[in-house]
C-alpha cells in the first residue's frame, strides 16, 4: 500500500512538473516555400514572429518550411500534432485535405488552414480580402497608366486570383472607364526567372503598369529596369524597386496570429470561417511611393473608405466579359459568389482558362 | 598536373562490403562538424536524423510510405539501366501511369466493383509502359538519345496532368480549385495495419517488385540478357538477342513500375489528382537506384535509407530547429560519401606530373 502511494505521489509530482514545463503554448506552422522567400511565406514568418513577441515565453513557435503538398503535408501535420502542438496553422491552399485527414485524427488539437474552404469542429479557416488591397491598386493604375493598359502576373486560375483580376480591373476603370488589363499565367506561385519573363512580355506588349499575384521580386526588378510602375505582392517589395513600387499589399498575419492564440488560451477558441480584411489589419498597403500627390490622396481616401466599409469593391454595375449583367447600379457582390468566382468583367484582355 | 581515375584491376571484395559502412561513418563526421558549425548539438542531430523517425510506429507507417515509390521506380529503373539504356524520364512515367489509373474513379466514379482497383493499378501500369515505350520506339527507329528524349517527356507529362486537372477532369463541385474529384472508398488503395499508421499496399507492391526483380537478374535467361546486351551489345548479338527488343523491354519494365507507383501513391496517399502528385520522385530514384549499386535488394535498402534522411531532416526542423536547407546538405553529404566510396573501391585516383608532351603521347 505504502509502495503504491509512494507511486501515486512521485507520479503526482512528475506530471505537475511537465504541466509547468508545459505552460508555454505550442503552436507550430506549415510553410509552403522558404521562409525568407520575399513574399508570401515571409509573411506568415513574421506574423509568427510578432506571435512570438507578444506572448514571450508564454507561446513555443514552431515551424517547418519547404513543406510540399500532398502526402508529405500530411506528415508534417501529423508530426506536429503528434509533438505536442496545441494550434497548428497550414498556410497553403493545397494543405487542406491532409489538415482535414489529420485533425480527424487528433481532435483535441486545433487547426487552422489559410485560404481553403473546408472547416471542421477542430479546423477553421482563414483568409484575407486581398481584393480590397488590389481595389486600391486598380485606382491608382488607373491614374498613372498613360496608356490605360495594365499587366497581371497571373498564378492559377482559382476564385481567388479572378476575384483579384477583377477588382484591380473595377478600381482602374473607377478613374479610366476604358481601362483594360492583359493577364499572363505563369502556373506558379513562386517562380523569379518564370514571372521576370512575364514582366518583360507584357511591357513587349506596351503596358505601362505592372501588379503580380505570385510572391517573388522577379517582376519588380524587371519593372525598375525597363522604368515601369509596380505594385508589390505579399511583403513590401520596396527593397526590390525603391523608384518603381507604387504600394504593396502586405500581409499581416500577425494580429490574427495574436488573436487566436489569445482565444485558444482563454478557451474561447472556436472553428470558424473566417475572411477578414483591411478593417481587421490582416492585409495592410505599403507606404504610397512613386505617385503624384492627389493620387496619393485619392488611394488614401479609398482605403479608408473600403476600411470603414463605406465603399465596396464589387458593387454594380458590373458587365460580365461576355456582355451579361452581372451587378446591378448599387448591388454588392456575396461573399459565396466572389468565393466561387470563375468569370472576367469587362475590360480584361484575356480568356479565363478552364 | 592531371587527376586521373585509374580502374583497379581487381577490388577488394572486404571494402566492397565495408564501402557503405566506411561512408555512413564518414558522414557522421563531415555532419558532426557541419551541426556543430550551425551551433547546434550534433548528437541531438544526429538522433532525429537516424533514430527518432524509427522510434514510433506511425513514423515507420511513414517511412513506408515515403520509401515505397522510391524502390518501386528505382527498381525498374535498375534493370534498365543494366540494360545499358538510360532510362532518365521516369518522373514522367510516374504521372502517366498516374494520369491513367485515375481514368476510372474520375470518369465512373459511380461504378462500385471490387474490379476497380486492380483495374486501375493495370491501367497504371500499362500507362506508365505505354509513355515509357516512346523514347524507345525513337531510340531504336531513328536513333535518337533516349536520355534527351525521356527526360523532355518529363516536361509534357507534368504539364498534360495540369491541363487536366484544371480543364476535363476538374472536380464539378470543387469551386473551381485545379483538382479532379475525390476517389471514391472502392478506388483507393487500402491501409495496411489502420490502427496505427496509414501505410498503404505500395510498400507490398515494392517489396514484391524487388523480389521479382531480383530473381529475374538472378536465375532466370531474360536477367542474362539483360546483362550480356548491357555489357556488350555486340556479344549478345552472337548469343542471339536482340538489341532493340531489349531496348523496348527495358523502358517498358521501368516504365510499368513507375507507372505503377504513380498509381499507388495517387490511389494510396493522395486520394485524387492534382496539379503536382510528386516531388520529384521519378528523379530522386535514379539516385536510389545507384546508391543500391542497382541490385533490387541494395536498392530496398537505399529506399529505405533516404526515405529516412528525408523523415529525420523533419525531425530535426522541429526538434533542434536545424534549417531545412542544412538538412538537405547532410543528405547530400550521405549520397557523396556513398557514390565516392564505391568509387574508389573500383579506381585508384592519380596525380599526374607531365608536361603536355609527354601526356599526349601516354594517351596515344
Amino acid at each position: 500500500m505504502k509502495k503504491i502511494l509512494l507511486a501515486l505521489s512521485t507520479a503526482a509530482v512528475i506530471s505537475l512538473a511537465a504541466s509547468a514545463a508545459q505552460a508555454a503554448t505550442k503552436v507550430c506552422f506549415v510553410y509552403i516555400g522558404s521562409k525568407t522567400d520575399g513574399g508570401w511565406t515571409q509573411a506568415h514568418d513574421i506574423g509568427r514572429q510578432e506571435l512570438q513577441n507578444h506572448f514571450g515565453d508564454k507561446v513555443e513557435t514552431v515551424f517547418l518550411e519547404n513543406v510540399a503538398e500532398g502526402p508529405d503535408s500530411e506528415r508534417a501535420i501529423e508530426r506536429f500534432a503528434r509533438s505536442g502542438c496545441e494550434l497548428i496553422f497550414t498556410t497553403s491552399f493545397g494543405y487542406m485535405d491532409p489538415t482535414l485527414k489529420v485533425a480527424k485524427k487528433f481532435p483535441k488539437v486545433k487547426f487552422e488552414h489559410a485560404t481553403g474552404y473546408k472547416t471542421a469542429d477542430n479546423v477553421t479557416s482563414y483568409n484575407s480580402r486581398f481584393y480590397e488591397g488590389r481595389y486600391i491598386q486598380g485606382q491608382i493604375a488607373g491614374a498613372v497608366s498613360e496608356k490605360g493598359v495594365a499587366g497581371y502576373i497571373a498564378s492559377f486560375p482559382i476564385p481567388e486570383v479572378v476575384q483579384g483580376i477583377n477588382a484591380f480591373l473595377l478600381g482602374a476603370q473607377s478613374v479610366n472607364p476604358d481601362f483594360e488589363i492583359k493577364v499572363v499565367w505563369v502556373n506558379t506561385w513562386f517562380d523569379a526567372g518564370k514571372e521576370a519573363d512575364a514582366a518583360k512580355a507584357l511591357i513587349d506588349q506596351g503596358v505601362d503598369v505592372l501588379t503580380q499575384h505570385t510572391d517573388s521580386t522577379g517582376p519588380m526588378q524587371v519593372a525598375s529596369e525597363r522604368g515601369v510602375k509596380a505594385f508589390g505582392q505579399a511583403s513590401d517589395m520596396i527593397a526590390a524597386g525603391p523608384d518603381t513600387q507604387l504600394t504593396a499589399i502586405v500581409d499581416t498575419w500577425g494580429a490574427y496570429y495574436i488573436k487566436r492564440v489569445q482565444a485558444l488560451m482563454d478557451g474561447t477558441w472556436e472553428s470558424q470561417s473566417t475572411w477578414d480584411g483591411l478593417v481587421d489589419g490582416i492585409l495592410t498597403m505599403a507606404p504610397y511611393t512613386n505617385m503624384p500627390d492627389d493620387v496619393k490622396q485619392a488611394a488614401m481616401e479609398t482605403e479608408a473608405k473600403i476600411t470603414n466599409g463605406e465603399l465596396k469593391p464589387f458593387t454594380g454595375p458590373v458587365t460580365k466579359q461576355d456582355g451579361s449583367e452581372w451587378l446591378k447600379a448599387g448591388e454588392s457582390a456575396d461573399d459565396g459568389t466572389l468565393l466561387g468566382m470563375n468569370f472576367y468583367i469587362k475590360g480584361v484582355d484575356d480568356k479565363l482558362p478552364n | 598536373m592531371r587527376i586521373e581515375l585509374e580502374r583497379r584491376p581487381s577490388h577488394s571484395a572486404l571494402f566492397s562490403i565495408l564501402s557503405p559502412f566506411i561512408a555512413l561513418g564518414l558522414t557522421i563526421i563531415a555532419g558532426i562538424i557541419l551541426f556543430t558549425i550551425m551551433d547546434k548539438n550534433p548528437i541531438d542531430a544526429l538522433y532525429s536524423f537516424f533514430i527518432e523517425p524509427l522510434t514510433e510506429v506511425w513514423s515507420l507507417h511513414e517511412l513506408a510510405i515515403k520509401a515505397s515509390p522510391l524502390i518501386l521506380i528505382a527498381v525498374g529503373l535498375s534493370v534498365c539501366f543494366r540494360s545499358n539504356n538510360w532510362n532518365i524520364g521516369a518522373e514522367g512515367q510516374f504521372i502517366m501511369g498516374g494520369v491513367a489509373g485515375s481514368a476510372i474513379p474520375i470518369l465512373f466514379h459511380e461504378w462500385n466493383s471490387f474490379l476497380v482497383l486492380p483495374m486501375m493499378l493495370i491501367m497504371g501500369m500499362i500507362g506508365g509502359a505505354l509513355y515509357a515505350s516512346i523514347p524507345a520506339l525513337l531510340k531504336t527507329r531513328f536513333n535518337t538519345n533516349e536520355i534527351l528524349s525521356s527526360l523532355m517527356l518529363v516536361y509534357v507529362a507534368q504539364l498534360a496532368l495540369d491541363w487536366i486537372v484544371r480543364g476535363p477532369w476538374r472536380n464539378p463541385e470543387g469551386y473551381n480549385f485545379p483538382e479532379s474529384r475525390s476517389f471514391e472508398l472502392q478506388a483507393v488503395l487500402p491501409e495496411l495495419l489502420p490502427a496505427s499508421g496509414r501505410a498503404n499496399f505500395g510498400i507490398v507492391f515494392a517489396i514484391l517488385a524487388t523480389i521479382v526483380a531480383w530473381f529475374m537478374m538472378r536465375h532466370m535467361l531474360k536477367g542474362f540478357e539483360v546483362s550480356v546486351l548491357g555489357q556488350s551489345a555486340r556479344a549478345g548479338r552472337f548469343a542471339g538477342f536482340s538489341a532493340n527488343k531489349m531496348v523496348f523491354f527495358a523502358f517498358i519494365f521501368s516504365g510499368a513500375l513507375a507507372g505503377l507507383a504513380g498509381i499507388s501513391e495517387v490511389s494510396g496517399s493522395i486520394g485524387r489528382l492534382q496539379p503536382v502528385i510528386s516531388p520529384g520522385y521519378g528523379f530522386t530514384a535514379i539516385i536510389v537506384a545507384f546508391l543500391g549499386r542497382l541490385n533490387p535488394l541494395g536498392i530496398f535498402a537505399a529506399g529505405i535509407i533516404l526515405a529516412l534522411t528525408y523523415l529525420g531532416g523533419e525531425a530535426a526542423q522541429i526538434s533542434i530547429g536545424l534549417p531545412d536547407k542544412i538538412a538537405r546538405v547532410f543528405q547530400g553529404f550521405l549520397l557523396f560519401f556513398v557514390l565516392a566510396c564505391d568509387t574508389l573501391i573500383h579506381y585508384r585516383v592519380r596525380f599526374k606530373f607531365t608536361d603536355r608532351t609527354s601526356s599526349s603521347v601516354e594517351g596515344a
